[in-house]
């Protein structure tokens, strides 16, 4: 039986936007995977100085501000070039619009900065030291006063909490696009990125129990990442049309294949089984798992601003 | 306050393209980008089939994510008609109005800014009407100050059906056509 049908057509062709929109490339997933990334970062190195592990001679709280302000360099870099306008970048700077999610992560990010080398301060890199070694002086001034570095490590949750809320808002405020118009989506950006952050961290820390225990929370994030896909797609699921359509990309539409092998299957459950089987002590703590939850995680953005921008409204008046 | 918009009857409109071509001149449109289009949609099932033609541009909307979400407030609200310009020298290219329109009304300019239809405001402040309303051979499109009651923009919607694109994403559109 052949059921009615909607036909459009459209003079339309706009590069980048027709026939559907792709004006987003790989600039924007990448950024967003690497500010969520040092996100979580942040709010691990962070938690580490407030719970006053700073006294342990290794801490990965040491090294973690000066890898995240290389990732998060490169991430804005990325960004630069996504500009279409890149000698009119200063203009970020001459407003505030409070109303654009944008305009606030380009002011969260000039605060980031700050707070990523306050706690590089508290003990500086011995390279450092060489080509400045006053930095030990001040250094010596910040161990001075442990309310001092508890504030830094507070500063840097906050900031982390806010970098890696922001990339989801950026996305999820956008009522245009069905698939991102969901405000679960910074909680999904930012347990992902702590969840890349905690496996980054596991792979390099030099200290037994944090490798230990950012293998255990990396568990805890998978699976709280899980569930957080439940909530979003019964969220879509009892939505409007648009809405349902923008779900059904990922669960069976022309995104399911890499979103469930690559995103849930490699990125989230097999690592998490691995990991599991690790903290256990039923196998050793290897490489692969974390490689899996982090790929997994820039997988993941690159999917979701892909199909977000494919999501759409019907244009369409009879039906 | 005065609130510009648009009324395209769809049983006048052929679907000629003279609203699209002299967009283009008027606006010196690039090669290969639109500031306006035609959409044809059929609906139905064979032989009971209904046909709408339509002209299609930035929808001017009273809620404007495109002008919200502009991290350097280049796209903004005009004094004039509460229509939603650019400007070229605050927008960085972003794209996040382009992502930001449910009508995907925008593009970038290959000289890297946001860009789209004006309503011709240039030529509106003078007195004259858009480009693509001037042309029309069939005279299916109206333009003007929808919160004059007075305004033949508002007459027409007092008097026939009328209905908006994409009621639900909530932008409330200012160009209504009448079916």
């Amino acid at each position: 039986m052949i059921t009615e049908l909607v036909e459009l057509s459209t003079t339309r062709n706009n590069p980048h936007i027709d026939p559907s929109m792709a004006m987003w490339e790989w600039q924007i997933p990448v950024y967003l995977f690497l500010g969520g990334m040092v996100a979580g970062m942040m709010i691990i190195s962070g938690y580490f100085l407030f719970s006053g592990r700073h006294k342990e001679s290794n801490c990965a709280c040491f090294s973690i501000p000066t890898i995240s302000i290389v990732l998060l360099s490169l991430g804005m870099f990325a960004l630069f070039l996504d500009l279409a306008h890149k000698f009119y970048v200063w203009r970020l700077y001459t407003t505030f619009q409070f109303k654009s999610p944008m305009s606030w992560g380009a002011w969260i990010l000039i605060l980031v900065y700050p707070a990523l080398i306050a706690n590089i301060l508290i003990r500086p890199a011995a390279w450092m030291l060489k080509i400045y070694p006053k930095l030990s002086e001040w250094a010596g001034k910040i161990n001075q006063h442990p309310f001092l570095i508890k504030n830094i490590g507070i500063l840097n949750m906050i900031l982390g909490l806010m970098l890696g809320a922001y990339t989801g808002v950026l996305l999820s405020s956008m009522g245009s696009r069905p698939l991102w118009n969901t405000s679960l989506l910074w909680v999904l950006f930012l347990v992902s990125g702590l969840s890349a952050a905690a496996a980054f961290v596991h792979l390099f820390a030099k200290n037994k129990t944090e490798s230990e225990l950012l293998a255990k929370a990396d568990n805890g994030f998978l699976i709280v990442e899980l569930f957080i896909f439940v909530m979003m797609f019964l969220g879509f699921l009892s939505s409007p049309k648009p809405h349902m359509e923008a779900a059904k990309l990922l669960l069976s539409g022309a995104y399911a294949p890499v979103f469930w092998v690559f995103v849930i299957g490699l990125g989230i459950v097999i690592p998490l089984i691995i990991q599991l089987l690790a903290v256990n002590h039923k196998i050793r703590h290897t490489a692969i798992a974390p490689i899996m939850v982090i790929v997994g995680g820039l997988i993941l953005r690159f999917v979701i601003v892909s199909a977000g921008q494919y999501s759409h409204w019907f244009n369409a008046h009879f039906h | 306050m005065s609130r510009y918009g648009m009324v395209i009857d769809t049983r006048k409109c052929v679907g000629c393209q003279d609203c699209v071509i002299a967009c283009k001149t008027e606006n010196n449109v690039p090669i290969g980008y639109n500031r306006d289009w035609i959409v044809t949609e059929t609906h139905g099932k064979f032989p009971d089939i209904q046909l709408e033609i339509r002209t299609e541009r930035c929808n001017h909307c009273s809620e404007t994510p495109c002008v919200s979400c502009c991290p350097t407030g280049a796209s903004h609200i005009h004094d004039v008609g509460g229509i939603v310009l650019i400007t070229h020298e605050k927008c960085i290219g972003c794209k996040a109005c382009v992502e930001a329109c449910p009508y995907d009304a925008r593009y970038i300019h290959p000289d890297g800014y946001a860009d789209k239809c004006t309503f011709c405001i240039h030529r509106v402040e003078k007195g004259q009407k858009p480009a693509c309303v001037e042309v029309c051979p069939t005279y299916c499109m109206h333009f003007g100050d929808l919160d004059d009651p007075n305004s033949e923009v508002s007459k027409l919607l007092q008097s026939r059906k009328w209905h908006v694109n994409l009621p639900d994403a909530g932008t409330q559109p200012n160009i209504f056509y009448l079916v």
